[in-house]
């Protein structure tokens, strides 16, 4: 009781926080209970009747759900891929870049494609990518290159998304190497070029054990996104013919939940991919805390 | 000191400035694209004649845009959801944060706390049981449907805690000495300390309630309460042919001078804030990292 008289301000600052997650996350929580009832928003909740397993059976059963299955994790592999070595070398090669003004300027230009949202990234995408007259096919018309349908073909729908979440997502990733980048102790370098070790050595032996860590700390933390293959990217690229190499799990929940109004069965597809992406998430924290000391708190 | 650098040093250079130069081209080329298409007459983009340089320069389709409508009506919402939701998101994060920063012995309870919010990020209900949740509370069309469900960024307010927890411990030992409250302890001197990481988290949730869109698109149903980012998703992506009908009998522009110009006006905001973004970003992540 004396605890609580000293800690009681303490309770009360969090008191507020605590009452909006309740209601915006612990309550829909509990809401995926949905998953296992047969849930029709005509008939309400109370007479929704309970079904086991079955919203999952039927999920199973659909061909579709396997398709977007393996679209996802095709997808986010390659986004996990990319997502680390291209950010790595472009700091790399950043640091050695030693007239500051040119450094900042290609630094503006790469992380600004980071913060600008993917509905005008697929806007613009959607216009240079264009078969007709889009800035690329034009450029490739002039090799004699025929057009190609980057977002209209199944050939190159997954490679279109690939590259364009590079051109969107890798400053991010380069932001934080760089981050790691500048706390180097520049006498290692002088240290190293005293020993008469070149550009190549120095990277070799002092810049790459450096970042080491964060190398290994990006990597396992971007494990937990093994089921998030982007959904704001792919729905805003996606059309009715690439669906087959694009259609994702958070794609087909908000087909058949929100546009087909099968809230049971969208609620049984979100939590399979709700508990695989807990798993890796623990996974990734576990891995990141054991190799690289990372804790989150 | 200068001494001559080896042939392979040199060349390691040379081709660092090569692919960073090309990639930095990359970065930016689409964006000016977009810019010159948005100033050129409807005749030059129609003839596939506009690379980055705008061909017979014309203020047609800010014309067009400015004289108001859908695009200004999205505008205000996404500037007040953005406005509002900046300040509640930044009071729950302080008020939580600072409990939060004490250690087991100050706060007894501060593990407990921290697992409920940390779960959040391990598990969640997903889109439906969020949307039932919302439409429940009659959110639905409604301006706090954009704010409530996200006004507790659980991500920002560890980041919160990890800095005060690193701040010096002597000044609010002084300040208990004294007598304050921890009302006036977080006030007084827990605040005026925090200002590097109150100015990032505020630039990150401005960006995020920005950016986003998705919310827009499920929580609203009458497109007039659509954020820029929802309509212009309607406009930008889904097929032009509603861009063609929504232009009537403006025969100046093309819809792709229209769709350009909407582009770039709901990028300037960014643009405007992004040498802030820049400076404060790296910080950022320096500033949330765990010490110890």
């Amino acid at each position: 009781m004396k605890k609580f008289k000293k800690e009681w301000p303490f309770h009360l600052m969090l008191l507020p926080a605590v009452i909006m997650v309740i209601i915006f996350n612990y309550v829909p929580m509990a809401g995926v209970s949905l998953a296992f009832l047969d849930y029709k928003p005509a008939k309400g909740l109370a007479k929704a009747a309970f079904v086991g397993w079955k919203q999952f059976e039927t999920l199973f059963e659909n061909p579709n759900f396997f398709l977007a299955l393996k679209n996802t994790v095709i997808i986010a592999g390659w986004k996990l891929i990319t997502g680390l070595i291209v950010p790595l070398v472009l700091a790399l090669l950043l640091n050695e870049i030693r007239k500051s003004w040119y450094k900042r300027v290609a630094q503006t230009l790469i992380y600004l494609p980071y913060f600008i949202s993917w509905v005008l990234m697929a806007g613009i995408i959607v216009d240079i990518f264009s078969p007709t007259d889009g800035l690329v096919n034009r450029a490739l018309e002039s090799f004699g290159v025929e057009p190609i349908y980057f977002l209209g073909s199944n050939t190159w729908a997954r490679f279109t998304m690939i590259l364009t979440n590079i051109w969107k997502e890798a400053g991010w990733g380069t932001i934080i190497f760089m981050a790691a980048l500048t706390g180097v102790d520049l006498n290692l370098y002088e240290a190293a070029v005293i020993d008469g070790a070149g550009r190549l050595k120095q990277m070799q032996h002092v810049t790459i054990p450096a970042i080491v860590p964060t190398i290994v700390l990006v990597g396992t933390l971007s494990l937990s996104n093994v089921l998030n293959a982007g959904f704001d990217q792919i729905y805003n690229l996606m059309t009715g013919v690439t669906m087959e190499t694009l259609d994702i799990i958070d794609t087909l929940v908000y087909r058949i939940g929100v546009q087909n109004g099968q809230f049971s069965l969208a609620t049984a597809a979100g939590l399979f991919k709700s508990v695989v992406s807990s798993f890796f998430i623990i996974l990734s924290y576990r891995l990141a805390d054991k190799l690289a000391g990372y804790k989150i708190f | 000191m200068h001494y001559k650098e080896s042939l392979g040093s040199r060349i390691y250079v040379a081709i660092a400035y090569i692919i960073v130069t090309i990639f930095s081209i990359a970065c930016i080329y689409p964006i000016l694209h977009v810019l010159a298409v948005s100033f050129s007459s409807k005749v030059a983009v129609n003839a596939g004649l506009v690379n980055i340089i705008p061909v017979d320069f014309s203020l047609d389709a800010y014309e067009f845009v400015m004289r108001g409508g859908a695009f200004f009506t999205a505008f205000a919402v996404s500037v007040k959801r953005t406005l509002l939701g900046v300040v509640i998101s930044m009071v729950f994060v302080i008020l939580a944060g600072y409990p939060l920063s004490k250690t087991k012995r100050q706060f007894s309870a501060r593990n407990f706390y921290m697992w409920f919010f940390v779960f959040t990020m391990l598990f969640s209900g997903g889109m439906i049981p969020s949307y039932i949740v919302v439409s429940k509370l009659g959110l639905i069309d409604s301006l706090w449907a954009l704010i409530l469900p996200a006004a507790v960024p659980v991500y920002y307010l560890i980041l919160f805690q990890n800095f005060v927890k690193s701040l010096p411990d002597g000044l609010i030992e002084a300040a208990y000495i004294d007598g304050a409250g921890e009302g006036t302890v977080l006030g007084k001197i827990i605040l005026p300390l925090s200002k590097p990481i109150l100015a990032t988290l505020v630039l990150f949730i401005a960006v995020n309630h920005w950016n986003a869109w998705f919310d827009g698109m499920i929580y609203m149903n009458r497109p007039e309460n659509y954020p820029l980012q929802t309509y212009l998703q309607t406009i930008v992506v889904q097929v032009n042919l509603k861009a063609v009908t929504s232009l009537g009998d403006v025969t100046n522009i093309s819809p792709q001078n229209s769709k350009s110009a909407q582009i770039i006006l709901a990028m300037l905001p960014i643009v405007i804030v992004y040498p802030f973004l820049q400076k404060y970003f790296t910080k950022g992540i320096v500033l949330g990292s765990v010490k110890g």
